[in-house]
């Protein structure tokens, strides 16, 4: 099985400032990374390059396969985002919305699937308004149906629990515990470190761009995650390149 | 491609708003320049062409501009970009709806513009159709590739025009010349030159805008 | 960091200056007065110069640009902006000599000569260009997004071009075509022309190799700061 990742000096410069700066890393497929790293890290743009939103100053990489620049097409039909805004037109409806992404992706049967996902995810109640109407939770959930119409073999997350009550925290941890289950592969960028170690088994932590460290968290429990974290970020090599 | 544009339509025919915009300020325009000249002068009927080409032009600039404008809202044109679509086939979707939203506001404002100007109405709106369709055709395929790079720069909506209306001159003097010989009797091989000249101006930035779409759009 | 001097670079301002005094000498005294015109034709020696430093900064900036979007590397980015600053100032100076020209012999400030207007819509075009540049957060984007202009101003040249003289008469005074074969007949008249044509276009050159060699630096000094200073 291909890799689900691979960067290899992947770098993303923005004028003088290098937001991702030479990361090469290797993901396997079906594993759940979770992106570690300060605020201005570098974890988005990473999450953007990984999905083609983006186009890389300088480096390779492969997603599923596929190179991100030459195959951008390929890349994008496995490759689903969840991060902060829900790409959610706001004068459609919920059922409006996910039909025109199911076409647009090519899904068979649109029509089923789409009535499928809105009942699984209780949206059954707001599937006709339009999308302008919902709540935050709301558009969260909305959001996650695109992504789980889609089927994707990798998952990229941005920050996906921040502003979510309990139980849609909960809705989201279990819908993400069960696309893992089912062989995606998920990268997810956090400040919650306790959210980490319960659904990913490995990290990637970013600083400045670099990358400072890759392994795995069998084992850690939530203390050391956090001690090992902090005595990373703080015996980082201030950068002085050659 | 035919996904994007229902979108667009459906989204159009819920909020109206690229239309109405496209229709208010059309009016608006028309009704001002009119009073730029005075109703018994024959300096009214000699500018004719001019005030309908001004009207639709900036009209258009904002309508065009308001159609892009609604991608940003919730970042959905990330989500067209994550899309397994190719950039291009979204730029010619969308200059595809923002032509249909521009005929339908014609459809209204050319009317009004045979009204203002006392015109024959049947014989004007034969006349001005080829000329009419072709224009705007080509209005949308350099509107839509400029609104998306304008879109990027801080003055925003300032920047269309700026960046549009030099490189459409071929387009304007194309359009007026051309609509004022057609008003003015002369048949449609009179003006065939100016049409080819539209025509291959439409092929130019469709082709241009096609290809250079995903530059405009993808950092 | 080395300042090698090429021997372009030594070379080229000592041979512009001696072919612009050339040029200008013939301009000035050696021409003979046209028959029509007078003295003030003498203009047209530079405004005609002017002209064709206009152009070919366009067409540099336009192959620039193409470039730019397909190789993305940064020295064609330079380029472009170089001559697109240059495109600017040549074709404000021709929209000016040209005016100066119309004045005593047509009697006004502007017509809508149809090379006039052509100049304009170039001029707004370039303005465009560089605005579009500074308007831009990310340089970066900022490139890219100036280079579909420059490649559609290019692709759309020929276009206005055949509008704007097909919307007015010919130009008046004195027909040129694009070989540069005028209505000139005097020889003293036609080496006027040809040496300013030729001192203008090294003035062009010389320019751009400066500005593009101050792009360059300001580039490494840009690098050099982010090394020593890292940190957005």
């Amino acid at each position: 099985m291909p890799f689900a990742l691979e960067l290899s000096q992947l770098s993303k410069a923005y004028g003088r400032a290098r937001a991702v700066d030479g990361v090469s890393c290797r993901v396997a497929g079906g594993e759940a990374v979770a992106l570690l790293g300060p605020n201005g890290a570098g974890k988005t743009t990473l999450l953007k390059l990984c999905s083609t939103l983006l186009r890389p100053t300088s480096g390779a990489l492969r997603i599923a396969g596929f190179d991100a620049v030459d195959e951008g097409s390929e890349v994008r039909r496995r490759v689903a985002l969840l991060g902060h805004d829900a790409y959610l037109y706001p004068d459609l409806s919920a059922v409006e919305n996910l039909t025109f992404y199911a076409r647009l992706y090519r899904i068979a049967a649109a029509a089923r699937r789409v009535d499928e996902i809105v009942d699984r995810l209780a949206l059954r109640g707001f599937a006709h308004r339009p999308v302008r109407t919902f709540s935050r939770g709301m558009l969260q959930r909305c959001a996650l149906a695109r992504v789980l119409l889609q089927q994707p073999t990798v998952l990229l997350l941005d920050e996906p629990f921040t502003g979510l009550d309990l139980e849609a925290r909960a809705n989201l941890h279990a819908a993400l515990a069960q696309l893992h289950r089912d062989g995606t592969t998920l990268v997810m960028t956090t400040h919650d470190l306790d959210e980490a170690l319960r659904l990913c088994s490995s990290a990637l932590v970013l600083r400045r761009g670099r990358l400072l460290w890759q392994g795995t968290l069998a084992g850690d429990t939530p203390f050391d995650l956090r001690r090992h974290y902090a005595e990373l970020l703080a015996t980082a090599p201030t950068d002085r390149r050659p | 491609m035919l996904t994007l544009i229902w979108k667009d339509l459906l989204i159009e025919l819920r909020t109206k708003e690229t239309v109405a915009s496209l229709l208010l300020l059309g009016l608006l325009l028309l009704v001002v320049l009119s009073f730029a000249f005075d109703p018994t002068s024959p300096l009214r009927k000699e500018a004719a062409p001019g005030v309908l080409w001004v009207a639709i032009i900036f009209a258009g600039t904002s309508g065009i501009n308001r159609s892009l404008l609604r991608e940003r809202e919730q970042s959905c044109l990330q989500g067209l970009l994550l899309a397994p679509v190719d950039r291009g086939t979204i730029y010619l979707a969308k200059t595809i709806a923002n032509l249909l939203f521009m005929l339908a506001a014609l459809c209204v404002l050319v009317p009004l513009f045979i009204f203002f100007f006392n015109l024959p109405f049947v014989t004007t709106i034969v006349r001005l159709l080829p000329v009419l369709l072709l224009a705007v055709t080509g209005f949308s395929a350099i509107g839509t590739l400029f609104a998306a790079v304008s879109l990027q720069t801080r003055a925003r909506e300032v920047m269309l025009p700026l960046l549009m209306l030099p490189l459409s001159t071929p387009l304007f003097l194309g359009a007026v010349e051309a609509s004022a010989a057609l008003l003015a009797g002369d048949p449609l091989g009179a003006v065939a030159h100016w049409l080819q000249l539209i025509a291959v101006f439409d092929l130019v930035f469709l082709v241009v805008g096609w290809l250079t779409f995903e530059y405009a759009v993808v950092d | 960091m080395k300042t090698k001097t090429s021997l372009t670079d030594t070379l080229l301002p000592p041979v512009t200056i001696l072919v612009m005094g050339a040029a200008m000498y013939m301009a000035l005294v050696g021409a003979p007065n046209d028959a029509d015109q007078g003295p003030v034709q003498r203009i047209f020696y530079v405004h005609m110069a002017m002209w064709l430093a206009t152009f070919s900064a366009f067409g540099l900036v336009g192959l620039a640009s193409l470039l730019y979007l397909v190789k993305k590397t940064e020295v064609w980015d330079r380029v472009g902006r170089a001559g697109a600053e240059l495109g600017l100032l040549f074709c404000t100076l021709g929209l000016a000599t040209g005016s100066i020209w119309a004045k005593p012999i047509w009697g006004t400030w502007w017509t809508w000569d149809p090379r006039l207007t052509l100049t304009l819509v170039l001029w707004m075009i370039y303005a465009a260009y560089l605005l579009l540049r500074n308007l831009v957060n990310d340089p970066q984007q900022g490139a890219s997004l100036a280079a579909i202009l420059g490649v559609s101003g290019v692709a759309d040249l020929y276009l206005i071009n055949r509008a704007v003289y097909w919307w007015r008469g010919i130009h008046p005074a004195v027909v040129v075509n694009k070989e540069g074969g005028t209505g000139l007949h005097d020889p003293a008249m036609r080496a006027a022309l040809i040496l300013s044509l030729l001192a203008f276009f090294l003035l062009f050159t010389w320019l751009l190799r400066l500005r593009l060699q101050s792009a360059r630096l300001q580039g490494d000094v840009d690098r050099m700061r982010d090394r020593l200073a890292p940190g957005y």
